[in-house]
């Protein structure tokens, strides 16, 4: 007996997505959700990218901030460089937008549940059967054919069934972001700041919101974290920079750089999103690939729950299309982020000094990407090939 | 021992990700160390973004 055809823990962009794809093809689909409301807190810089938006859906109003259409990087020594496209992205209201995900998902009828802390999974005969959870203090629990964990970061409903999810400190950013507000800045612009005087490890970034407001906010990178203090630096920056602005909430996160995890499957499980580690580890961006994750979990449930087949051997489409959609480019992404991770301050500066003399009209990312490689000639292909596939 | 500053902690689960052994419990607005299960490796300590996480082992720590 089961309660559902599929449960999926968390109420991100990629637990929506996985409830959406498994309820509109009819499974009996549920989301538990731990926090009150779906979205919020926005632990997230909000950015996403046009292209990749649209491979699920048309951008709509209500969901952005800002359009960009610029993108400024600042080297070590604060030589700007910009590169400009009309079709660069937007600067989401995460809130709204993940708002709309569960909605859409719900339309489909998935059921949802917000204050739902699974903290536990029911197990016989070594697969997962369903979970365990606490609402509002009390002890509850569901079966199911099949588990979606799309818990975030954290990732411990993973380690519930066995799968070791835990991140080395190498693979992760520890972050911090403010939402200012009384901040003079170019609407249609986000700006980057790299180098060990703001950014040890990762980099800075300044997202506007319109109407004065804008995402100000840092990862560090594990190993470095010991040393530096995302929410220091954040502080120390906005004093400097923009004196004038006003906090109107902060938050702290951590985001996961690692490669994909070799294990996303077990019987009657799957783990998608951050849970699974498909953030893209150059850009910290995960929205879109938790998206993609997501969507493609609902669709093997659905599969595998009409095949009557839930074990890893039934699930095992899952990782072949996560590959294919994102992981190829996820793994030569993820070299690149090991490569950047050693550029040296020095090295920043005289790539942005290059990249200054050439005319704004001629600065293509191919340029961008060759006056990289000359100080490290074998990201040049890399670079390339993963900007072209994003 | 880890310790929890008190009224500090975001309940973010960067803390929660790097743990190896899964001794962090973290709700919607409530974080526990189990103790039992911690082999105080410290990492936790070092990840979090606003040093809410001590040791009562460690003095030189990044929190003092
Ligand atoms: C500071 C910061 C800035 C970022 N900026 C960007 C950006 O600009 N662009 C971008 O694309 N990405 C960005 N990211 C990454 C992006 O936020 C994540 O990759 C994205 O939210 C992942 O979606 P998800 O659905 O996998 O997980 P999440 O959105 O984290 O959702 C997981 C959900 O699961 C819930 N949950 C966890 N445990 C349980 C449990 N036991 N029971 C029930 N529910 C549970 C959580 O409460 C949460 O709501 C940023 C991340 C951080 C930390
Ligand atoms: S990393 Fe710090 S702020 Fe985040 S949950 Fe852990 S203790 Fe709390
Ligand atoms: S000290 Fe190590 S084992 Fe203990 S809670 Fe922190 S990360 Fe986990």
């Amino acid at each position: 007996m089961t309660d559902y055809d599929v449960i999926v823990v968390g109420g991100g962009p990629a637990g929506s997505m996985a409830a959406h794809s498994a309820a509109s093809q009819g499974l009996k689909t549920i989301m538990l959700e731990k926090d009150r409301d779906i979205g919020y807190p926005v632990r997230c810089g909000e950015a996403i990218g046009d292209v990749g938006l649209r491979q699920f859906m048309d951008p709509q109003p209500e969901w952005i901030a800002a359009t960009i259409t610029k993108i400024r990087m600042r080297s070590p020594n604060n030589t700007p460089i910009d590169f400009e496209s009309d079709q660069i992205g937007y600067i989401l209201h995460r809130r709204i937008f993940d708002y709309a995900l569960a909605n859409r998902a719900s339309q489909v009828g998935a059921e949802i549940q917000t204050r739902a802390y699974v903290d536990g999974l029911i197990i016989e005969n070594e697969a997962v059967r369903g979970v365990q959870y606490q609402y509002m203090g009390e002890k509850r629990s569901l079966r199911a054919k099949l588990v979606i964990g799309a818990d975030g970061v954290e990732s411990r409903v993973g380690r519930m069934a066995g799968i070791r999810t835990s991140i080395k400190l190498r693979h992760i950013e520890s972050a911090y972001q403010a939402t200012v507000g009384n901040i003079e800045i170019d609407q249609s612009m986000i700006d980057f700041y790299v180098g060990r005087n703001w950014a040890p490890g990762g980099y800075l970034w300044v997202f506007p919101k319109r109407d004065g407001m804008a995402n100000v906010g840092l990862g560090v990178i594990g190993t470095l974290a010991r040393d530096y203090n995302s929410h220091d630096l954040v502080h120390k920056f906005l004093k400097e920079y923009y004196p004038k602005a006003t906090m109107l909430t902060s938050v702290c996160g951590g985001v996961p750089i690692a490669q994909t995890l070799k294990c996303i499957t077990g019987n009657g499980i799957m783990l998608t999103g951050d849970a699974a580690r498909m953030v893209n580890p150059v850009s910290g961006g995960g929205i879109i690939s938790g998206m993609h994750g997501g969507k493609i979990a609902g669709e093997v449930a659905v599969e595998a729950i009409s095949a009557g087949d839930v074990s890893v051997n039934g699930l095992r489409e899952y990782p072949k299309r996560w590959r294919k959609v994102g992981g190829k480019n996820h793994e030569t992404l993820h070299r690149i982020s090991e490569t950047i991770y050693d550029i040296t301050d020095e090295q920043l500066n005289k790539i942005a000094e290059r990249l200054s003399k050439t005319p704004e009209k001629d600065r293509t990312l191919l340029k961008i990407f060759t006056a990289v490689a000359r100080e490290k000639p074998r990201i040049l292909l890399d670079v390339t090939r993963a900007f072209a596939g994003v | 021992m880890i310790l929890v500053k008190d009224n500090r902690c975001d309940f973010c689960g960067t803390c929660v990700a790097v743990c190896p052994v899964d001794a962090i419990e973290l709700r919607e607005a409530d974080i526990s160390i189990i103790h039992e299960t911690c082999i105080d490796c410290d990492i936790c300590i070092w990840v979090c973004p606003i040093d809410v996480l001590t040791s009562d082992q460690e003095p030189e720590g990044k929190n003092d």
